[in-house]
């Protein structure tokens, strides 16, 4: 069956799940009395274990980054474009590790996950999250694989401030960070957008309070308009006007016609939504937004990104996309002034794109070669 | 740049300093400096290429433009802040100089000496803009927008209270580097300042 997967893919590969049995205490003062991880891994773990790289998700990904679940999947993992042999995250030469974090709804523990408590899914009571509880159930996962110390932890969006807080909670675990399309906090704007899209959840009557499970129904609507939102948010005008302009799905806009007209971009983004409600879970998406607007980088240390810079060990690469107002290439120039001012090993690129925040997932040919040049020196370090 | 540049700058360079190379290229002169004096330091660059080149050997490298993007960089956060061969593609080298003077404790320049006998004797007999192996452009694809001599990078330095800690005068060819210390301004061919406030 590998033969059939693309040159360069990860191939077929198979998600595990990894139970913790002892109680995780969260950063909100509750714990959860078990979990679970789902995880894929690519590539070996070698023999000195210096050659494990997290994988770190965003809002609506999980531990499927790369290569197939089977030879009809339409499509690879999230980030298929930059993991696989040969890839810049090259599964050759290292041991790649992506799980869905607690809270998802990809098969970790998570809102649709049975409280033990009540024998009900945790639905709307799943207790909330912080960054740092997912670093804190990473950790957990890197000691069950033998992993003390990553090559490098790496994420886009969240993922990147998940990344920035692996690398000041256990600075002596991470030797590389690479923080994409990032930010140290959400700006007022990004948290409106999030603040839209819950609403959108709320106002669904299917919603039921985040009670939807119980009652054996799905907001759909709420959840398709809040993923229009976003999506429209992630991507840049320019890009919109390439890929769909004015163009029409159907119906006519010359005079004497009356039959309804529909934008390819209107269909295109209907079916993102119907695709996302499909799968995605209401209380997730509003649990992992409020993780984002809740992220503040500096807060516990006395709101100076430099003293928490200071404690890193790593060395950091920051990337930026031109476009991207969503995760703004100031954002990223902001993380790279502490650091500098930290004192701490960085490089910083703002690549030119115009597909907006979404470009950190999508090919472009110079974020490839600065990918693979710096994930090269992070091999020679292994 | 030339190896002979390289090493006069190495030398003011000193050992563990933290240093930012502003225009660093591909990194070279950061890596020597790393292996040889042992400095710490970031490049500006501006040039994607070159930004790859230099995360590809382990330099640290920070995009920005040099004219527009050193107000990020707090006073005196520096040791010496280096610019080596870039003075004539800024917009504005003297408000550079003065950023560079504010970011670091010392500064090294180097430039193109427009006042080489071998420049002016192109542009005086050939009535051309002078096209030299070291200045090999066209005036239309030129990025040198800024060409300076000696005595008016001297003069700059002494308009706004320039400490000229030493200077140094690289001739390529043979005569010339015999002449070059008594005249530089006709001999030099690539000057190199180390300067303070």
């Amino acid at each position: 069956m590998p033969d059939s997967f693309p040159p360069g893919s990860a191939g077929l590969v198979v998600p595990e799940v990894h139970r913790f049995d002892s109680p995780l205490e969260l950063s909100c003062g509750r714990s959860l009395p078990a979990f679970e991880l789902v995880v894929e891994t690519y590539g070996e773990l070698n023999a000195a274990r210096s050659n494990a790289v997290l994988i770190c998700h965003a809002l609506s990904g999980h531990h499927h980054a790369a290569g197939f679940h089977g030879s009809e999947d339409a499509r690879p993992g999230w980030w298929d474009h930059y993991i696989g042999p040969g890839k810049p995250i090259d599964t050759e030469t290292f041991y790649v590790v992506c799980l869905n974090n607690i809270g998802g709804c990809h098969g970790s523990t998570g809102p649709r996950s049975l409280n033990p408590e009540t024998g009900q899914p945790w639905g709307k009571h799943f207790p909330p999250l912080r960054v740092r509880d997912w670093v804190k159930s990473q950790a957990l996962l890197a000691d069950r694989l033998g992993i003390e110390q990553w090559a490098a932890v790496v994420g886009g969006s969240l993922g990147g401030m998940n990344a920035m807080r692996w690398a000041v909670e256990h600075p002596e675990r991470v030797r590389h960070c690479l923080v994409i399309a990032s930010a140290m906090k959400l700006t007022a704007q990004n948290i409106a957008f999030n603040e839209i899209a819950r609403r959108a959840i709320r106002s669904d009557p299917d919603f039921r309070d985040g009670d939807f499970a119980e009652q054996g129904v799905v907001p759909r609507n709420g959840l398709a308009l809040a993923r229009m939102v976003g999506h429209v948010t992630y991507l840049s005008d320019a890009l919109m006007g390439l890929r769909f302009g004015r163009e029409l799905r159907s119906g006519s806009l010359q005079r004497g016609f009356e039959a309804p007209v529909q934008f390819a971009v209107e269909s295109y983004l209907h079916h993102q939504g119907e695709k996302f409600a499909e799968d995605f879970d209401a209380n997730t998406y509003i649990l992992i937004t409020k993780m984002l607007d809740y992220f503040d980088f500096a807060r516990d240390y006395g709101d100076d990104p430099v003293r928490a810079f200071s404690r890193a060990q790593a060395r950091f690469l920051v990337v930026a996309f031109s476009s991207d107002w969503r995760f703004a290439p100031e954002r990223s120039r902001e993380i790279v002034r502490a650091l500098v001012a930290a004192n701490r090993d960085v490089s910083h690129a703002c690549i030119e794109s115009d597909m907006g925040h979404d470009a950190f997932l999508l090919p472009n040919s110079r974020y490839e070669a600065l990918f693979r040049a710096y994930m090269g020196r992070v091999a020679g370090t292994c | 740049m030339l190896r002979v540049d390289l090493a006069i700058v190495q030398c003011w360079v000193r050992p563990g300093s933290r240093v930012l190379d502003l225009g660093c290229g591909d990194g070279t002169l950061l890596e020597v400096l790393r292996d040889s004096r042992d400095i710490e330091g970031y490049g500006i660059e501006i040039d994607a290429e070159k930004i790859t080149q230099c995360v590809g050997r382990g330099i640290n490298v920070i995009e920005a433009d040099v004219d527009h993007g050193l107000a990020d960089f707090p006073d005196k956060s520096f040791d010496t802040v280096l610019m080596t061969n870039s003075l004539q593609v800024l917009r504005r080298p003297d408000r550079v100089i003065a950023e560079m003077l504010r970011i670091g404790e010392e500064c090294v320049v180097t430039f193109p000496n427009f006042g080489n006998i071998r420049t002016r004797l192109s542009l005086a007999a050939g009535g051309r803009m002078p096209v030299t192996r070291q200045l090999p452009y066209q005036w239309y694809d030129t990025p040198n927008i800024h060409f300076c001599t000696v005595r008016d990078f001297e003069e700059l330095c002494r308009q706004q209270q320039i400490r000229v800690l030493d200077r140094e005068f690289v001739a390529e060819q043979f005569p010339d580097r015999l002449i070059k210390a008594t005249w530089p301004n006709l001999f030099c061919a690539t000057a190199i300042y180390h300067l303070a406030k």
